[in-house]
């Protein structure tokens, strides 16, 4: 078995049990736009692919912090840092376990939520395959915000001052995909650019050993 | 086999120790006895390479410990037990086997629990044990281990009797078969097979 996966099943139901509250969040944060702007749906198709987006990235902001701070409190960091595997490799498979239980579900109920904007079948289609695709940079990004923070009293906020500005570039294609759709212009020029989004957290720095 | 030259440690503003080295062959047990504070638990955190010595050099088999042979040969348990509430006996014992690449039947490892008297616990969630059963969780890596590094930082503590000279008796035929050790503790406890040596810090 590959670290990767080793390190990601190994955290599998530690991870999924307090998912549902982040999906409940984007779910709650999402609706209340319809509820509060009122039924315009030209008003809504525009503000959908903004609103879905940034609810997405701060349902993933909440998850970040227990990324890695549960494995530090009970001493499975150190086993982690510890494994005769590469620290790069059992990272990732961190971030691939994050992102399977907090991006994807994200991208499967978007979708959902979307119908409350009057949003078109072309358009619900564009926006779950750029969240599919914007996800994994999220994930990535995050995971070097919660390392740098580990083990800082207080460091959810430090976290998001740290992550949410690198977050603005996934935001920007992400909803601009939609966007391209909703008005008709076509969603191929900012989709070719997301696949690249998850690159920047592949040359970040390849771990960080746990303070003693 | 595993070596320590003029090893210093600085924590903050304090000098912990200085000049500090040792050689432990096969079959050998590090005894690393001193007070609170004396800077016990960061050598061996610098010994397993998770703490960068201030001045100084380990060697394992004539290699530095950064290496991935390292990492392959040691097994470390720490005061925390390193072990995830939500998964039962039997899982942490597999995903912890699994993370350090060692082969580990379902069978090997409900052996293990029995032996450290968790029979009929295996599929009950961790965070249902009391202190000391998770203690044993973690012991119970020792029972199957069979990598010849072992760091054990306090391993007798929350166990009850009986539980210390079992581990005192695994840690004893880990050493016959050829393992080393480094152990600190503050019990009294005598590990009945292979060559103790003191470091006293």
């Amino acid at each position: 078995m590959s670290p990767q996966s080793s390190a990601a099943t190994s955290n599998w139901p530690c991870d999924v049990r307090p998912t549902s509250s982040r999906h409940c969040f984007f779910v709650i944060v999402v609706s209340l736009f319809p509820l509060g702007i009122g039924p315009e749906p030209d008003l809504l198709r525009k503000l959908a692919p903004g609103v879905l987006w940034v609810a997405a990235l701060l349902a993933t902001m909440l998850s970040l912090p227990r990324m890695f701070a549960d494995d530090h409190r009970d001493g499975t960091l150190e086993q982690l840092a510890l494994a005769p595997h590469p620290l790069g490799l059992v990272v990732t498979g961190k971030v691939i376990a994050h992102w399977l239980v907090s991006g994807l579900p994200l991208a499967l109920i978007a979708p959902v939520l979307g119908i409350q904007f009057d949003l078109s079948a072309d358009a619900l289609i564009v926006l779950t395959g750029a969240i599919l695709l914007g996800t994994p940079a999220l994930s990535g990004i995050g995971a070097i915000g919660a390392a740098l923070t580990l083990g800082l009293r207080g460091g959810g906020v430090l976290l998001s001052l740290l992550v949410l500005p690198l977050y603005i570039p996934v935001l920007i294609f992400g909803a601009g995909a939609v966007d391209a759709t909703v008005s008709g212009l076509g969603e191929r020029a900012t989709c070719h650019c997301s696949p690249h989004l998850p690159l920047p957290h592949l040359a970040s720095p390849p771990g960080h050993r746990p303070p003693p | 086999m595993l070596e320590a030259d003029n090893l210093e440690c600085v924590r903050g503003e304090r000098r912990l120790f200085a000049g500090l080295g040792f050689k432990l062959e096969a079959g050998e047990l590090l005894y690393l006895q001193g007070k609170n504070g004396a800077g016990k638990t960061s050598l061996l955190r610098m010994l397993i390479g998770l703490l960068p010595p201030e001045a100084g050099e380990i060697r394992w088999k004539g290699q530095t410990i950064k290496s991935d042979d390292f990492r392959a040969d040691l097994c470390y348990l720490g005061h925390l037990n390193a072990i995830k509430e939500e998964l039962t006996p039997l899982e942490n014992l597999l995903a912890a086997a699994r993370l350090a690449d060692e082969e580990l039947s379902e069978d090997d490892a409900l052996d293990a629990l029995e032996q450290v008297g968790l029979a009929g616990r295996e599929d009950l969630a961790c965070k249902y044990l009391s202190q000391g059963q998770k203690r044993r969780v973690a012991l119970a890596r020792l029972v199957k281990e069979k990598r010849p590094l072992w760091v054990l930082d306090e391993p007798f503590v929350a166990l009850d009797t009986a539980a210390v000279d079992w581990l005192a008796g695994i840690i004893s035929g880990h050493l016959q078969r050829g393992g080393m050790a480094v152990m600190t503790t503050h019990q009294l406890v005598t590990i009945p097979a292979g060559t103790v040596r003191e470091l006293r810090l």
